[in-house]
């Protein structure tokens, strides 16, 4: 790790940063915290199910040279529907511009590095947001992100708009000749009335080992509507920690479907800070994981005003020896009387080496509210399984129609249909699932 | 076209079935009556392949096979159909595609070709008539949040789009209002043969003067006691349970 503090001390001296205070002062102070803390162990009580330590103890490069990456690479995975979409792409953590495809004009979408967003017209929303995550995770992972902030891209949603085009973002780490750890940061502004829907995808060119540490810090204005989309699909050498920190400032409606279908080791931060009354945001997540992958859905949902609606739904299904946890914690706060906040989590467990850790936390200090938490781990239901039999339908394919049928509960809620499509196919491959 | 012998099964350690006898010949209509506990549902889930009941004794012959060989699937595959008592909820799932699924599963198994949308369409509009079954049902989740009323016909029209050549109607007319009693009745009717067979398992006559049988048997504490016409079932109904506990009391506690 050593190699590491060098680099971030070296670009803090190296580069100057007057006026940019807020970005400046982050960088250090996530490089003074990173220093001090260094990467979470087991014991630390929010790292207790997955050893994020053991996938770091490796030699990572940290600042590969991003001019390897050609549009024709990009070509091999860009999304369905990428025809009609603004593509973003990130090569080893850094926005990279040419690759990148903006169809929206600028009086919806403002692309900007935060190193200069955070001089000019920007200069409030970047101060008052950036690091706003680090109040809910002190701990070292997003501590390192912090320090390479500097490097960060400004995303602002203007007024009034609705962007027809959906934000494709494509994080790409070129592990074609080292192991690449990268620390992707952003900072999306949804202004009043606006309304964006963002699709993110990791890929890892190469066959080293990769390690996305990422922050998306999203402000969602009053009457805004954000949908966030995740597809996580790599190998088991591929592995990432993606915190994804929305703050409800107006009244506004936020969805968020994660879905997860393998990788190395996965770790999701989710949080809905709600700071407005009557916020509405859903959180959907689906986990089909085999082989040895390790998937860790951690959501916070941070209810501090009045009359907010959140709803969290997360299934798995896993396989083989592959292993999930879920932490669900939500915050109602002295002042959020009449928060309805709703919590689940319903797991199936394909075979006898798959394992499951699922843990709700709820505090609650109003006393005038309706929260709900459960979780479920079973196996596929019998009587269920014996119905489709009865008609003549095998015991594969009876499974397959169960699984599918389990998994499209979270499917719908994807609000994009090339995206929906894509992954519903997938999933029907993984679970030779057809109709 | 089905020979039981003295099939005996138990769930757990208890005996349910104690020696059923039972031939059911093309065309006939069998119904099987009897108290709460006497084995009726046991009967039928043995016969569509139930993995709860382990059969401990005695032989199933459906169409020349040893009927208790096969798996529940290959049952259905070769015209075993049994209408669900409770028939179960599966969200994520449209009884259209179900029915498809099914469908095809079933031609599969017989050397046949899928059927194609238009031909499966067609077909479907044909047996939702039967049983009064509206399109919009078929296109939500299967039997999710459905009235009872509603999960029977379903049952039935799965019975239509799948052919089979012998059906087991596991108390279908519980929890059924007598309009829903009627339309079930009628479509199961409509299905009947002189290539297909029925067993109607129940408890209450009633659904018997909608559905008329050939033969009415009484099953109590897991075995036949007694065999007759349709009029027997009047009879039952007239007297109650208790004639033939009274009846064949003494002989059932008596050893084979």
């Amino acid at each position: 790790m050593s190699e590491l503090k060098e680099l971030i001390q070296d670009k803090l001296s190296k580069e100057s940063f007057s006026g940019n205070g807020s970005l400046k002062a982050l960088s250090q102070k996530g490089l003074e915290l990173f220093n001090e803390q260094g990467i979470p162990t087991v014991k630390h009580e929010e790292w207790k199910y997955t050893r994020i330590s053991a996938v770091l103890n490796k030699d990572f490069s940290y600042a590969v040279d991003a001019t390897a990456v050609t549009a024709k690479d990009v070509d091999a995975f860009r999304l369905p529907g990428h025809e009609a979409a603004n593509e973003l792409v990130f090569v080893n953590g850094i926005y990279h511009a040419e690759l990148s495809n903006i169809r929206s004009s600028v009086d919806e979408l403002v692309i900007l590095p935060l190193s200069e967003a955070v001089k000019a017209e920007y200069k409030i929303i970047v101060d008052a947001n950036l690091g706003h995550s680090a109040g809910y995770h002190k701990d070292g992972i997003n501590a390192m992100n912090n320090a390479f902030a500097y490097q960060g891209l400004f995303i602002a949603v203007k007024k009034n708009k609705s962007v027809e085009h959906p934000l494709y973002c494509y994080y790409i780490n070129d592990a074609r000749t080292v192991n690449v750890l990268s620390q992707p940061r952003t900072l999306i502004h949804v202004a009043v009335n606006a309304e964006v829907k963002i699709v993110e995808e990791e890929v890892t060119i190469g066959t080293s080992d990769s390690f996305i540490n990422k922050i998306s810090e999203i402000v969602v204005e009053e009457n805004a509507q954000v949908h966030l989309y995740k597809i996580q699909n790599e190998d088991s050498h591929s592995s990432c920690v993606k915190t994804t920190h929305v703050r409800q400032v107006g009244v506004s409606k936020v969805n968020s479907v994660t879905i997860t279908l393998n990788g190395g080791v996965i770790r999701n931060n989710l949080n809905f800070i709600l700071e407005a009354p009557g916020c509405e945001s859903n959180m959907y997540g689906l986990y089909c994981v085999k082989g040895t992958t390790h998937v860790d859905n951690h959501t916070i949902v941070d209810n501090k005003m009045p009359n907010s609606l959140s709803n969290e739904l997360y299934k798995g299904i896993i396989d083989e020896k592959a292993t999930a946890v879920f932490n669900g914690k939500i915050f109602v706060r002295q002042d959020a009387q009449k928060t309805n906040a709703y919590q689940s989590n319903k797991n199936i467990l394909l075979s006898d080496t798959a394992t499951v850790n699922t843990k709700p936390q709820l505090e609650i200090f109003a006393d005038d509210v309706k929260c709900s938490h459960g979780c479920t781990i079973g196996r596929l239901d019998e009587e269920a399984l014996f119905y489709l039999q009865s008609r003549g339908i095998g015991d594969k394919a009876a499974k397959a129609l169960l699984l599918h049928a389990f998994a499209i509960e979270i499917l719908e809620k994807i609000e994009l249909e090339p995206i929906r499509q894509y992954v519903d196919q997938i999933i029907s491959e993984r679970l030779d699932f057809e109709i | 076209m089905l020979s039981i012998k003295n099939l005996q099964a138990r769930i757990e350690e208890k005996e349910i079935l104690k020696g059923i006898n039972l031939d059911i010949k093309p065309g006939e209509v069998h119904a099987i009556m009897g108290p709460n506990g006497s084995g009726k549902s046991t009967l039928a889930s043995v016969l569509a392949g139930r993995s709860d009941y382990e059969v401990t004794g005695g032989s199933v012959e459906f169409l020349g096979k040893d009927l208790l060989e096969l798996s529940p699937e290959d049952r259905a595959r070769e015209g075993v159909f049994l209408a669900f008592q409770y028939p179960i909820e599966i969200p994520g799932v449209s009884t259209t595609n179900f029915v498809k699924t099914a469908v095809n599963e079933i031609r599969k198994y017989r050397g046949e070709e899928p059927m194609d949308a238009v031909q499966f369409l067609k077909k479907m509009k044909e047996k939702m008539k039967l049983v009064e079954i509206d399109q919009s049902l078929l296109s939500r989740s299967l039997n999710e949040g459905f009235s009872g009323g509603e999960k029977k016909r379903n049952e039935i029209f799965q019975m239509a789009m799948l052919e089979p050549k012998f059906a087991i109607l596991d108390e279908t007319d519980s929890g059924l209002d007598i309009d829903a009693l009627r339309i079930v009745a009628e479509g199961v009717n409509k299905l009947k043969s002189k290539d297909n067979a029925t067993l109607v398992i129940t408890h209450y006559q009633r659904l018997l003067d909608y559905i008329v049988p050939d033969y009415v048997h009484i099953l109590y504490k897991g075995r036949i006691v007694k065999t007759g016409g349709k009029e027997l079932a009047l009879e039952l109904e007239e007297k109650g349970y208790d004639f033939i506990k009274e009846e064949v009391g003494e002989e059932i506690e008596s050893p084979l």
